[in-house]
């Protein structure tokens, strides 16, 4: 009886701050699904009414629409795919003993506390400047030719300059974790015969699913609001639109309130249907 | 095969040395229990054998050939470790198949080998399961499994028991025992208990910091123990080392006396009061407080009905009084 009762008295406890969080939720979203039914463009304020579904048409017919999906994927899977294994690679080199240990633990894990428009000028104007950046001096120094990595490859720039910050993440993770990892086991490995490749794909990478199923996860959530890094870099433009960026695009300069949301909105279906896989191919990891 | 040999290894780590230096040499087929409090540096020892430390100085050989300087996979010694050290994400089949799909074995043969090593140890009904499911005993099973299948020249226990409870332990230790009989493999075990020591060892190597007290079997090490260390270390309820001017009379610095070798007699021997008398049934155990040699533990009949405060006698049993000189070695 004692516990049924504390139960109830939890539940009325946490009612509150759980209405909260749901207010707090809900309200935003409502608005935004209201706002993408409306004809609502802040620089024609004598057009409004009812849209219907046209403001989902017309952002899902854009030209731009298709192309910014697969540039978000792209983004998504290239950050994903470099910050995992460098983020493997580095912590196992950081969890050797050498001496200077802590130092250079904190200068990896420096990026990760530069904030985003910062570091996006930094590379943009400091190291791809075709003119200025370091780059072009080593490729001039070289005898090369500078490349302009933002004007010719602008989304492979954005992915290198967003996991250059997610990497620090990725290995501070991954480091915690090798560092759980039982040497008794390693050792047992050893005497069985398991040379260091075998060790490490039978034993590490198993003990390592769970930290990678808590990067991808957290990263994903992370990499698809990406903003900052493409308005600093190249501020979108056909070769670098995300759908998070079309969306902003279409609020900021575009003023059209309406076809914003219904970007919005789209950029929520699609992050769930994401979320969605993601947690059915490696959710399960997280169980255990 | 698996005659191992130690000449004059030596361990320090960093300044501290750890294994001064030992010489040691263990027979084929033999049960070799190396036994000490903890940090006398028996578990580095076995280290040193295995291969999972390298030594300061000195040589190993294994059946003839030196392996000071092999890597541990290529000794042919297989080690059973105190957490087990199963990996957790391998159903109990491919935790022992392991070392023989590192092997380069065919499936097969692997299956061949798993289904009989899971015969001997009882663990049929467990392949398919994860260590995480197991109780200790059977985890305990499962890891000398991985340590059988691949028929090494010596098995190598590392305080294998410590992790279970009192009566598995009883188990598992006629298990191994009975497992060496019908492998004849060389063994070494590592443990703190000399209970384990003196039940399963053919030859006891008793260490204590880094350096041999005394090799032999367990009732030489019993019956005549070499120095006042080992005289206190095996046997159970410890045995009695006293000195003063009884250990005089007999011409020796201190006199050992176990507690199953004193004697509840009516005249003469040591006067006292009990201290405090344990009733176990088969045994008695007092603990009794006299004039001349101070507290001594007495092993007495289960029949006996002392108490707390009674007076009684005791005496040491002719022949059986151990006399130790000066540097703590035994005087012959």
């Amino acid at each position: 009886m004692a516990t049924q009762h504390s139960r109830l008295a939890a539940r009325f406890m946490v009612a509150p701050s759980v209405g909260f969080l749901f207010v707090w939720m809900i309200v935003p979203l409502v608005t935004t699904v209201y706002f993408s039914f409306l004809v609502y463009n802040l620089l024609h304020p004598e057009r409004q009414g009812w849209a219907g579904f046209d403001n989902y048409y017309y952002f899902l017919t854009d030209r731009a629409f298709l192309t910014a999906v697969w540039h978000s994927v792209a983004l998504v899977v290239g950050v994903l795919c470099i910050t995992v294994v460098g983020g493997i690679l580095l912590a196992l080199l950081l969890n050797l003993p050498f001496w200077g240990q802590g130092v250079v633990r904190v200068l990896v894990i420096a990026p990760f506390f530069v904030m985003p428009t910062v570091s996006a000028l930094v590379w943009k104007n400091m190291f791809m400047n075709p003119v200025n950046g370091m780059f072009a001096h080593i490729a001039k120094g070289l005898g090369l030719q500078p490349y302009d990595f933002l004007g010719h490859a602008p989304m492979l720039s954005i992915i290198g300059i967003v996991s250059w910050e997610w990497l620090p993440f990725a290995t501070l993770i991954l480091l915690t974790a090798l560092q759980s990892l039982d040497s008794e086991q390693q050792e047992a490995a050893e005497m069985d015969g398991a040379n260091w490749m075998n060790r490490f794909i039978y034993l590490t990478l198993p003990h390592l699913t769970r930290a990678i199923t808590v990067v991808i996860l957290i990263q994903t959530i992370f990499l698809l609001s990406i903003y900052a890094e493409i308005a600093v870099t190249t501020g979108g433009g056909p070769a670098s639109t995300t759908i998070t960026y079309l969306v902003a695009q279409q609020s900021l300069y575009g003023n059209d309130v309406g076809g914003a949301s219904a970007g919005g909105i789209v950029a929520v279906i699609l992050a769930n249907i994401v979320a969605v896989f993601v947690m059915r191919m490696i959710g399960k990891n997280l169980d255990a | 095969m698996g005659q191992i040999t130690l000449n004059a290894v030596r361990k320090c780590f960093g300044e501290v040395d750890v294994i001064p230096s030992i010489d040691l040499r263990i027979e084929d087929g033999e049960f070799v229990v190396f036994v000490g409090p903890s940090g006398c540096g028996k578990s580095t020892l076995l280290r040193l054998i295995a291969g999972l430390e390298d030594v300061t100085s000195g040589g190993i050989t294994i059946d003839g050939t030196d392996a000071t300087e092999l890597p541990p996979a290529k000794r042919g010694l297989a080690m059973v470790f105190q957490s087990y050290a199963l990996y957790p994400h391998m159903s109990v089949r491919k935790n022992i198949a392991f070392p023989l799909k590192m092997a380069g074995m065919t499936p097969e043969q692997q299956e061949a080998k798993v289904q009989s090593a899971a015969k001997v140890l009882n663990l049929t009904n467990y392949l398919d399961r994860r260590p995480g499911q197991l109780s200790g005993g059977q985890r305990q099973r499962v890891a000398i499994g991985r340590a059988i299948v691949r028929e090494p020249k010596a098995f190598l226990f590392d305080e294998p028991l410590s992790n279970l409870d009192a009566a598995l332990r009883v188990n598992m230790r006629q298990e191994i025992t009975e497992l060496h009989q019908s492998l004849k493999t060389t063994m070494i075990y590592v443990t703190h208990d000399q209970v384990e020591a003196m039940t399963m060892a053919d030859k006891i190597v008793v260490l204590n910091a880094g350096r041999i007290e005394q090799v032999g079997s367990p009732l030489t090490l019993y019956e005549h123990p070499a120095n006042t260390f080992v005289a206190g270390f095996i046997g159970s309820p410890k045995m009695n080392l006293i000195t003063g001017i009884e250990a005089e009379k007999l011409g020796a610095t201190t006199i050992g006396v176990r507690p199953e070798h004193l004697d509840i007699v009516d005249s003469g021997g040591w006067s006292g009061v009990v201290g405090l008398s344990e009733h176990l049934g088969s045994d008695t155990f007092l603990k009794v407080g006299t004039k001349e040699v101070g507290t001594i533990n007495v092993r007495a009949g289960g029949g006996i009905t002392l108490r707390h405060g009674d007076a009684v006698r005791l005496a040491p049993r002719p022949g059986k009084v151990h006399r130790f000189g000066s540097d703590g070695k035994a005087l012959s």
